[in-house]
């Protein structure tokens, strides 16, 4: 029951305003604009209580998108249509920025009576919506009566995600894991919290209504089969199956399958969509391992070692390998010497960023920096803030390894053979962080 | 680039502020702030030391950000060398920067003073300025700790500059409201006060504030100024619009001065000098007489200096109330601005008039204008401005034009704004009554005033009319029919029907003659309006009945119908259920006697002061009772100054009834044999002995009940204070004689009511006095009934009660007077409010004094409070009490006695004293069951005292030890004193 959608720039301007419910005035987006947007403080939280208003917003680039009610509303629930809001901007026009905005407001307006219905959530799913919300304007009125009616079964009918009657001459499929890794770790090395938390992302080009069945190496599928006989099998692929915290699905999932024998089989939408969630806390492959060393030289001088192991195999490439040093506030000048990559001081951040390009599994790199610090006349000691690094690597940290993935079209003639796959695996940073 | 462009404009900061404007969030902001940072701090590193204009630009960049709400924790030091640069700009920023930032940090501000000294002895005027503003702008105490006796020798030096001169006084006045204790003047002050002959306006302008501020702490040092003050003024005043060139504004020659002038004479009586009194009568002349002048311009700033400068004048016009031939000019002049266009001058205007209103010169003139103010409160735009033409129509008001005013009033209170009715209709009631000349306006005032503002009429004021009702008798029967026409209109405010239920009650009678109003008509109208009351109002209604019972024999069937009913009979509301209960008993048991001497007339109230007038009083605040007080001071005209300020409930109709001495006092079953065994014989024992006639069941409850009457009667506020005039009364006209010293036994009758609170004080062959008492918290009350043993009468009886010692302040007892006359074997009531305020150990003094055939009996008792009778019990368990005993460790809070049995050591005699003394008695905690534990909380106004006891009797040594521990010493001491005599 989303009482009213408002979306606005950095400065506080509204760009669009949508209101669902009357028990949302005018005032409402003065009121989010004045206590978050220009508040004094910064705003940690994602849900503000003003006047008992409940404002939800989340923040894309300079843009922020607010959904507010007055009602006890579930806010897992806005925020995950206020993220499916920005998945559907995006996939018509998109990077979300105060320009696209601005030149698409009648598409935005268009889509918000949409997907919103009294402030109800309706079907958001990018390609059945661009089945009749469509960029072109004028053209959608020449849909033909068939075309019309088939849009209305299929929004109205069983599978709403997907159309009827979809022909490719080659049957491709793509899927992606990406996975990012977040890891808090004392200076000594004792992992104090780490958790991956991943995606399944598919791309699929498939003929008719293809019936795909899913696996991957869960530990509890696993065991089962185990149990079920195939031993060896169990033996071998036991040792690197894992165990999945919790997942959620595309809507596209049976679930009463998911509950019942733990196969994951759905109709896929056609194009991109992300077909699972999970997050894993177990057993998680640890890429870089940081090795802070801060000696503190007298009231005006720091000396900061760093040294970062890379752990996995030998083949694979990490990229984009960045690590942030924090630096005290009264700092007044900085030297850095680097084995690899550049490092430099940013004054505007208070840290010293060194990048790496890429670098191979199983090798490790220093930096070491002198600063001079100013001194000041107050006694506060420097807080010590945390080293983060951010990188990507080639693999997924959770250990997940998809083990099929099955197309059956019963009704056209194309086997699970001759459909085309493709599999990659991405893990990256999420926040990586170390203590000094 | 310090080279390019060295002049006052720093590049690098405009490029800074900026690029801070064009942030697009607070992100880059921040980001844009710590990149700045960063470049200074590594600036201010740098080895090579810095110019003065790179210094001055950074400090300068500090300043914004930290202006911008960032912290700063460094720069200071730059910031401070910037002070000794010869630079005006680099040392102003240096200034600057410190009066923002600098805390009182020990360090630095020693660097810091040193600079601001080096500057103040500079010989350079601009630089002392920059350092006196920098002093005045922080202000702190280290401040002034260093530069307090350095500013007067600027300030008086005959080398200062005029500007600095200026500044100093600012800067000195500053200093002596943050810190007063560290400005000595002492030696400077004629030198200061000669400042105000000074060439140079704008030095006298500063140096007047200084004096003004002065001046009004200790006058007496700065009383010369008031010569020189009125020749300045004079000479202003005089002058002509061109002769101070600079310091004329708007053709108005120096008005900031002239108004500081004037404000500075008004912190001092009139001059005596003849010459200077003469001058400046002459100036506030001149003042006026240039008001009456044409404008010389059209600009509003050159009537709005002249007006303040008219004003201020006005104000020591008032402020002096001698000069009558300028008050009634000002008056006049006043009297102008009513009309003016500009409301601020027509609210100016009104509040002046309000104060030369009471001014008895000036009042006649004041009153001339009252068409024009009655016409602004009607026709103002402005509230405000209403508000004061309202309070300008009280003040003036008197005997000759009240009732106009009191109809204007009226009339305009039924459009009046919400927010100053309830004033209003204060006002309304309090002008009604002072200057009523017959009583039947004066009700039909109130009474429309209830009718118009209902809502906004307090307790007070229809409080006041019943007063006033019932003490005239001339007007009772005027107001039973205004009264019983008004209750006629089909929809009327519960205050109406309050009054008209009282009323009719009352003297329901007097209009009983009439068909139209027969005493069932009267009946029928107060029940139809019965239900759309409240509870405290249905209570009075059902007074109202019975005393029609009274009143009216013939309505008797119909209101004892009413009474029965289930809605008054089974209300939920218990007041109104035991009314309706005990009112029917009384009317069907009862006889006709008995029933009129319970309902009797109200007796009239003691005459007072209005609590109107109180409540006005507190309602606005002390600034305005000054004003009304005044007027009561000069025109004590209100002849209606009379009726007492009970709030006429009835069951305070009742009570006064049964405690008025009567010639029927046997019916009330006080006895002279035995007048305090019949213990109870207030209103309780009225009511249980006329219950006991009725029958064992009906007696017990009304026993159970008994003092419910008491608990109704009203304990306001109010009432407590009258007691508080009566006894002062009753303290200023003493019979001649001193008190007798107290009597030798008057201990051992204190100590007999250490655990007892009812009983017989004392008596002799002549008189009896008994005593009922009843604690709760810190309060007591305490009846005292004076039984006369013979059958002469007692003549002039008068009792005082008075505290030995520093009892006064700890504790509080007031006392109503008795009636003069005793008669033979009649019996009379005293009541005493107690409170105890903090612990004490000595008892008060009743003083008793009357004539016995000629003969005065003048005797003293120790009145029987305790301090044991503030206990409050505590249960606890075992282990709490222990815990607590043993937190009462220290040695001064115990207090033990071990002593011989005086009386029979029996558990139950020992258990039922205990009980008495006030303390919970706690079994099973003593491990040793012989032993008595009791624990209590002391309750004064101030604190609570714990008390905790333990008793431990030795039957075979007929010996007990008692041991207490109380967390005040005092108090230990004091308890153990008392209960070592008890047992």
């Amino acid at each position: 029951m989303i009482g009213g959608l408002f979306i606005y720039n950095h400065k506080g301007e509204v760009l669009i305003s949508r209101v669902y419910r009357d028990d949302i005035g005018r005032n409402a987006v003065d009121a989010f604009r004045v206590n978050v947007i220009h508040a004094r403080q910064q705003v940690r939280s994602p849900v503000t209580n003003i006047a008992r208003t409940s404002f939800f917003h989340v923040k894309r680039s300079n843009i922020w998108l607010a959904a507010v009610t007055k009602q006890n509303v579930n806010a897992a629930m806005v925020f995950e249509f206020l993220y499916k809001m920005c998945d559907v901007m995006t996939a018509y026009f998109g990077k979300i920025s105060e320009e696209n905005i601005k030149n698409n407001f009648v598409l935005i307006y268009e889509l918000l009576d949409e997907i919103l219905d009294f402030g109800y959530p309706q079907n958001s799913e990018t390609g059945a919506l661009k089945t009749f919300i469509t960029q072109q304007g004028i053209k959608g009125q020449f849909q033909t009566k068939e075309e019309q009616s088939q849009i209305t079964s299929q929004v109205t009918g069983q599978i709403g995600w997907r159309r009827e009657g979809i022909k490719y001459r080659r049957n491709e499929l793509f899927l992606d894991v990406l996975e990012s890794v977040n890891l808090l770790m004392s200076p000594q090395g004792q992992v104090l919290s780490a958790h991956v938390s991943g995606r399944v992302v598919m791309k699929s080009y498939l003929s008719g209504m293809p019936e795909c069945k899913f696996g991957m190496n869960d530990k509890i599928v696993i065991d089962k089969q185990g149990k079920g006989g195939a031993t060896d099998d169990a033996a071998k692929s036991g040792k690197q199956s894992i165990a999945i915290d919790d997942c959620t699905f595309h809507q596209c999932v049976r679930l009463s399958k998911f509950d019942s024998e733990r196969s994951i089989s759905f109709i896929p939408p056609d194009g991109e969509y992300e077909l699972m969630r999970y997050r894993t806390t177990k057993d998680i492959i640890l890429p870089f391992r940081v090795i802070p060393l801060v000696r503190e030289v007298g009231r005006t001088k720091l000396e900061v070692k760093v040294v970062i192991k890379s752990n996995f195999k030998p083949s694979l490439l990490a990229q984009k390998i960045e690590v942030r040093i924090p630096t005290p506030l009264n700092t007044s000048g900085v030297q850095v010497i680097c084995m690899k990559g550049k490092a430099k001081y940013k004054a505007s951040e208070n840290a010293i960023v060194w990048k790496i390009k890429r670098m191979a599994g199983m090798k490790e790199s220093q930096i070491s920096a002198e600063i001079e610090l100013l001194p000041t006349n107050d006694k506060k000691k420097w807080a010590r803030p945390p080293i983060s690094m951010n990188f990507e690597v080639p693999f997924a940290p959770s250990g997940l390894k998809v083990r099929y993935l099955k197309v059956f079209e019963s009704k056209l003639n194309y086997s699970d053979h001759d459909v085309i796959k493709w599999v990659r695996y991405i893990g990256r940073s999420g926040i990586y962080e170390t203590r000094c | 680039m310090p080279a390019v462009s060295k002049g006052d404009g720093m590049r690098g900061l405009a490029v800074f502020i900026s690029d801070i404007r064009n942030c697009k969030s607070k992100e880059a902001e921040i980001k844009r702030i710590n990149k700045e940072l960063a470049n200074i701090r590594s600036k201010f590193k740098g080895d090579k030391a810095l110019d003065g204009y790179s210094k001055k630009k950074y400090v300068c960049k500090l300043l914004f950000i930290f202006l911008l709400g960032h912290d700063i924790d460094f720069g200071h030091m730059e910031a401070v060398n910037l002070l000794s640069s010869n630079k005006y700009t680099e040392k102003q920023i240096g200034y600057l920067f410190i009066s923002v930032l600098v805390n009182s940090n020990s360090e630095l501000i020693r660097l810091i003073n040193n600079a601001i000294k080096n500057d103040l002895s500079s010989r350079n005027p601009t630089f002392m300025c920059l350092a006196l503003h920098c002093i005045a702008n922080v202000g702190s105490r280290e401040m002034a700790e260093a530069f307090a006796s350095e500013i007067p020798r600027i300030l008086v030096a005959g080398d200062t500059m005029d500007s600095v001169k200026q500044s100093a006084a600012l800067c000195l006045l500053r200093l002596y409201k943050t810190s007063p204790d560290l400005v000595l003047m002492g030696e400077w002050t004629s030198r200061v006060v000669h400042l105000l002959n000074d060439q140079h306006m704008g030095v006298v302008t500063a140096a007047i504030s200084l004096i003004t501020c002065l001046s009004q702490k200790n006058p007496d040092e700065f009383k010369t100024c008031v010569s020189l003050a009125v020749s300045r003024l004079s000479r202003i005043v005089s002058s002509a619009s061109t002769d101070l060139q600079d310091y004329t504004y708007y053709f108005v020659p120096a008005p900031w001065l002239s108004c500081k002038l004037l404000r500075l004479l008004q912190c001092y009586p009139p001059p005596e000098d003849g010459a200077v009194k003469g001058r400046l009568v002459e100036c506030l002349e001149t003042i006026l007489n240039k008001a009456q002048e044409p404008p010389k311009s059209k600009k509003v700033q050159h009537s709005n200096a002249k007006n303040a400068i008219l004003f201020e004048a006005i104000a020591l016009i008032i402020h002096y109330d001698s000069e009558p031939n300028l008050l009634v000019r000002a008056c006049n002049q006043l009297g102008q601005f009513l009309q003016h266009r500009e409301t601020n001058l027509r609210y100016l205007a009104l509040e002046s008039m309000c104060t030369l209103a009471s001014s008895e010169f000036s009042h006649e003139a004041v009153k001339t204008h009252i068409e024009t103010v009655i016409n602004a409160l009607k026709t103002e735009r402005d509230v405000s401005v209403r508000q004061r033409a309202a309070d300008l129509l009280y003040a003036m008001c008197d005997r000759s034009n009240a009732k106009q005013i009191v109809a204007e009033m009226l009339s305009y209170l039924e459009t009046a704004d919400y927010s100053i009715r309830e004033e209003m209709v204060l006002k309304v009631a309090i002008l009604a009554e002072k200057y009523a000349v017959d009583y039947s306006w004066y009700v039909d005032t109130i009474l429309n005033l209830i009718r118009i503002a209902g809502d906004y009429v307090s307790e007070e004021v229809w409080y006041r009319v019943i007063q006033i009702v019932i003490n005239r008798d001339d007007v009772q029967g005027y107001a039973a029919k205004t009264v019983f026409e008004a209750l006629q209109a089909p929809a009327c405010h519960e205050n109406m029907v309050k009054v008209g239920g009282y009323i009719l009650g009352e003297f329901g009678n007097l209009i009983a003659g009439d068909p139209r109003s027969s005493p069932l008509v009267q009946f029928n109208l107060l029940h139809s309006k019965f239900h759309l009351c409240s509870v405290p109002t249905r209570a009075l209604l059902l007074s109202a009945y019975i005393k029609f019972i009274n009143l009216f024999p013939e309505t008797k069937a119909t209101i004892q119908e009413v009474l029965r009913c289930d809605s008054q009979i089974r209300n939920s509301d218990v007041e109104l259920q035991q009314r309706a209960v005990e009112y029917l008993k009384l009317s069907s048991i009862a006889s006709t006697d008995v029933l009129a001497t319970v309902l009797e007339e109200m007796p009239p109230f003691p005459e007072r002061e209005s609590s109107i007038l109180a409540k006005l009083k507190k309602k606005k605040g002390p600034g305005a009772v000054s004003v009304t007080e005044m007027e009561d001071g000069k025109r004590e005209g209100g002849e209606l100054n009379g009726g007492g300020d009970r709030g006429p409930d009835a069951s305070a109709m009742a009570a006064s009834n049964a405690s008025t001495p009567s010639p029927s006092a046997d019916l009330l079953g006080i006895r002279p044999a035995a007048p305090v065994s019949a213990a109870p014989a207030s209103v309780g024992s009225l009511l249980v002995d006329v219950f006991s006639e009725a029958g064992p069941a009906a007696s017990s409850a009304a026993v159970n009940d008994e003092g419910f009457l008491r608990d109704l009667e009203p304990p306001t506020e109010t009432s407590d204070s009258l007691l508080v005039e009566g006894s002062g009364d009753s303290d200023s006209a003493p019979p001649s004689e001193d008190p007798a010293p107290p009597l030798s036994e008057a201990d051992e009758l204190l100590n007999k009511f250490v655990c007892k609170n009812n009983g017989v004080l004392f008596e002799n062959q002549l008189l009896q006095i008994g005593i009922k008492s009843e604690y709760r918290q810190n309060l007591g009350r305490m009846y005292l009934f004076y039984g006369n043993k013979t059958s002469v009468q007692f003549a002039s009886f008068t009792t005082t009660v008075s505290y030995p010692g520093e009892l006064q302040s700890q504790l509080n007892v007031q006392s109503k007077p008795v009636e003069p006359l005793v008669e033979g074997g009649a019996q009379i009531q005293q009541v005493l409010n107690i409170e105890c305020l903090t612990d004490f150990s000595e008892a008060p003094l009743l003083n008793i004094k009357f004539r016995y055939g000629g003969a005065l009996q003048n005797l003293t008792l120790k009145l029987p409070v305790t301090i044991n009778k503030f206990f409050q019990p505590t249960e606890m368990a075992s282990q709490d009490f222990f815990q607590r005993w043993k937190q009462l460790s220290q040695p001064q809070q115990e207090a033990q006695k071990i002593f011989k049995a005086n009386n029979s050591m029996d558990t139950e005699v020992l258990k039922a004293k205990l009980l008495g003394l006030g303390m919970a008695l706690l079994d099973n905690v003593d491990p040793n069951p012989e032993n008595y534990v009791c624990a209590g909380v002391i309750q004064t106004k101030g604190q609570q005292v714990g008390c905790l006891l333990r008793l431990e009797p030795n039957a075979q040594a007929q010996m007990y030890r008692l041991t207490l521990r109380c967390s005040k010493d005092s108090v230990s001491r004091r308890l153990c004193e008392l209960l070592a005599e008890q047992f």
